[in-house]
């Protein structure tokens, strides 16, 4: 029996509706097209606060927080920034509810040398108005900028060596943090592959310490990296992270929230079309049409003005890896439906957000990172498409990108990409060159730029995605350099995209499609081969 | 091997070429002498202005006139000052972190400016830049003639000066960068592989958008 939110489609079904960027387009897909959509978001907690103060006294593999705390330690707390959750969460965000009564119970025990560090890694420095957003403006007030500030990875002075894994991998870290009596990392694990040995070993570290896993082999390797089981991105980051745990005394805070993106009017956004109501098909109908008829600017305004609603539906705390195994399991509690059989053509919406464009567009880049990243990523045990299969894709692909945030970019795109877009062949010949160029290094440590090594890792994280599909064709590109740049082809309505998916052959294709936003991941199971041949 | 060609006025501090010009001529042997001096040179105000206009070049040789009669130990003398009290007070916070960035990549910093070379080599010093292509004064029995010796360091003609610079000692423009805050300075840009533009004037902002190169101020400190 398939689950609920496997739904096949009838001839008389009616057009899925998918986001193509921030604009909503139907598409018509044939009857038999499997569609997997969101489970109902988890019942959020009814008392956060509580649940925050019983994850601190009862943490997993640790004492309880208020037994590590002494008058006048040395206390660092690393927050995660805003790249999640997407879009930013309803107020209170749920790090300002955890740092309250972190703060709180400093204040408890005698301890004042705290410092708050936003763990931004190499991803572009939050704006103040945003930590204020994030953490409140009572904390912000108090701290910031002096003992609340954003990590600088290119701040020689202020990264300290912690040591070296036994494979070689050197981890560098933040001084503030290193030299703390305690360190408190507070996450909001919005996917699989965020939180546990990554908070520190990569929120808190510096280009060197990234490349040894932030590479072409690394993400081929991993199968896939949404899943730390099968992902030889969390097996190498866990080295480095278990490496800072020797050294430093760290005491973890993970959050997770459900899937609630969309609020009340929005919700059938998340359903499936053939049960929604009058009301919300002409309230579906309306909203396809605005999307298509508003100018882009208004149309990021109106999708940037809206927080989700998202609920807390867990809090754990202590040693890293222990906590995080409970993350984890509420994680794909709320995002994994099972499924049985890969398909030949897997079928998604491209939005408008994804962790890297806060406030600003969805650059070529990153619809590639969503692509073969994150969409291709969203599977355990095997990937929702074949060997070979094709992926299609539903976006504008608009030569676009934000001058202040993704500045490099914009270099790498139409300046590297045009040579090359092998990977290993990027990595060698350029990506090194690149972290280090001054201008772009400049504006991520004093403006909001990401660092100049970062889009190496964006084209980085599409590369078992890559390895693995035979083709990717993109259904309403407004151009046809940027999908040729990416390696993509272009139709112009999904029938077309589907008849070139065929190649020629007769035989009628396996299509699933993946009805995301909200987050999905496949749970899949493969049938057991038959005879003459099952799944690849 | 690169090299980081960084413009001065502007780019790495806010002063311009007229605010050292005005320090030496507010501190002649005599008040007399200043008065004198700085009345001729309001009295080219107007042409300087029309000047900046047409042509930096032009502006350039204008404003160098005014010294014209200085004995070349004074202008050394009064330079220490000039960086000191007007130079070093308007570096950019996040100045250093640029250059400093540029020599940590191995490349080698020059700086290109219409300023005197006596100015611009304390500053050189200063930050540790390399070497300099500045203005020169030309003189006579060891007084400024008023002239500017050839080539004068300004506008297209810094362009042909960085690819000069960059023939000469080895360094491929396509791995070169440049800095500058002026449109004036769009040829300089244009002739390396990694321009940006620092404290951009308007239209240098509007042109390094359309051209996707750098863009970022130094005014705050990282």
């Amino acid at each position: 029996m398939t689950h609920p939110c496997v739904v096949t489609l009838e001839r008389d079904s009616a057009p899925r509706v998918l986001f193509s960027g921030d604009q909503l387009i139907e598409v018509d897909l044939p009857a038999g097209t499997r569609c997997i959509y969101p489970k109902p978001p988890l019942t959020p907690l009814k008392d956060v606060d509580a649940a925050i103060r019983y994850a601190l006294n009862h943490p997993y593999g640790s004492d309880p927080l208020h037994a590590k705390l002494r008058p006048g330690m040395k206390l660092t707390v690393a927050v995660d920034d805003i790249s999640l959750p997407l879009p930013p969460m309803r107020l209170p965000d749920i790090r300002e509810r955890v740092l309250t009564i972190v703060l709180e119970l400093c204040a408890d025990h005698g301890v004042d040398d705290i410092e708050i560090i936003i763990a931004t890694g190499v991803h572009r420095r939050m704006k103040a108005h945003e930590i204020r957003r994030m953490l409140g403006s009572r904390i912000f007030d108090a701290y910031w900028p002096d003992r609340l500030y954003n990590h600088d990875a290119e701040d020689k002075d202020n990264m300290v060596y912690v040591g070296t894994t036994e494979h070689g991998e050197v981890l560098e870290l933040n001084r503030r943090a290193v030299e703390s009596d305690l360190l408190i990392y507070l996450n909001l694990n919005f996917v699989p592959m965020d939180g546990g040995q990554k908070s520190v070993a990569v929120g808190l570290c510096g280009y060197k310490s990234l490349r040894p896993h932030h590479n072409p082999g690394t993400i081929r390797k991993s199968d896939s990296y949404m899943d730390p089981k099968g992902s030889a991105l969390a097996t190498d980051i866990a080295r480095m992270g278990k490496l800072a745990h020797k050294h430093l005394d760290i005491f973890a805070i993970e959050t997770t929230v459900n899937n609630r993106m969309f609020d009340r009017p929005l919700e059938f956004l998340m359903k499936n079309e053939d049960d929604l109501s009058g009301r919300e098909r002409a309230m579906l109908k309306a909203l396809v049409v605005s999307t298509q008829k508003l100018p882009q600017p208004a149309r990021q305004a109106i999708f940037d003005r809206f927080p989700a609603p998202y609920g807390v539906t867990g809090v754990f705390a202590g040693a890293t890896a222990e906590a995080h195994e409970k993350t984890l399991e509420r994680c794909f509690e709320q995002y994994c439906v099972p499924i049985e059989g890969q398909a030949d053509v897997l079928v998604s919406g491209i939005p408008y957000i994804s962790p890297y464009n806060v406030h600003a567009y969805l650059n070529p880049l990153l619809v590639q990172v969503l692509a073969q990243g994150y969409l291709f990523n969203m599977y355990r045990g095997a990937p929702l498409v074949k060997k070979g299969g094709t992926l299609i894709i539903t976006h504008p692909c608009t030569d676009k990108f934000d001058h202040e945030q993704h500045a490099p970019y914009i270099e790498f795109v139409h300046r590297l990409l045009p040579e090359t877009r092998d990977a290993e062949q990027l990595r060698e010949r350029y990506e090194e060159k690149f972290a280090n160029n001054q201008a772009f290094i400049h504006m991520y440590r004093t403006g909001h730029a990401y660092h100049p090594a970062h889009p190496f890792f964006m084209w980085y994280w599409g590369e078992n995605g890559r390895q693995h599909l035979g083709r990717v064709i993109v259904v309403g590109a407004d151009n046809e350099y940027i999908p040729r740049l990416l390696g993509y082809e272009t139709a112009p309505t999904m029938a077309e995209a589907l008849y070139r998916a065929k190649n020629g052959e007769a035989r009628s294709l396996d299509i699933t499609l993946l009805h995301v936003p909200p987050i999905i991941m496949g749970d899949m199971t493969l049938p057991a081969r038959k005879a003459n041949g099952g799944a690849s | 091997l690169a090299a980081s060609y960084f413009d001065v006025d502007g780019t790495l501090v806010s002063t311009n070429l007229v605010q050292p010009t005005l320090y030496y001529l507010l501190n002649q042997g005599t008040p007399v002498q200043s008065a004198l001096r700085l009345g001729r040179a309001l009295m080219r105000g107007p042409s300087m202005a029309l000047a900046e206009m047409v042509d930096r070049r032009m502006f350039n040789e204008l404003l160098y006139s005014a010294y014209q009669g200085m004995s070349e130990d004074r202008l050394h003398i009064v330079a220490d000052d000039v960086f000191n009290n007007v130079i070093r007070p308007s570096l950019y916070p996040s100045a250093h972190s640029l250059v400093e960035q540029s020599r940590r990549n191995g490349n080698k910093v020059v700086f290109i400016s219409g300023a005197l070379d006596c100015i611009v080599a304390r500053l050189a010093a200063h930050m540790n830049a390399d070497e300099i292509i500045a203005n020169r004064l030309e003189m006579k029995d060891g007084i400024a003639t008023g002239k500017l010796l050839k080539p004068v360091v300004a506008g297209p003609e810094k362009a042909r000066l960085i690819r000069e610079h960059a023939r000469d000692h080895g360094h491929d423009l396509n791995e070169c960068f440049a800095f500058s805050d002026s449109y004036s300075d769009v040829p300089m840009l244009s002739v390396v592989g990694h321009p940006a533009a620092v404290n951009p004037d308007r239209r240098l902002a509007l042109l390094a958008k359309a051209y996707s190169w750098p863009s970022f101020n130094l005014d705050q400190a990282p």
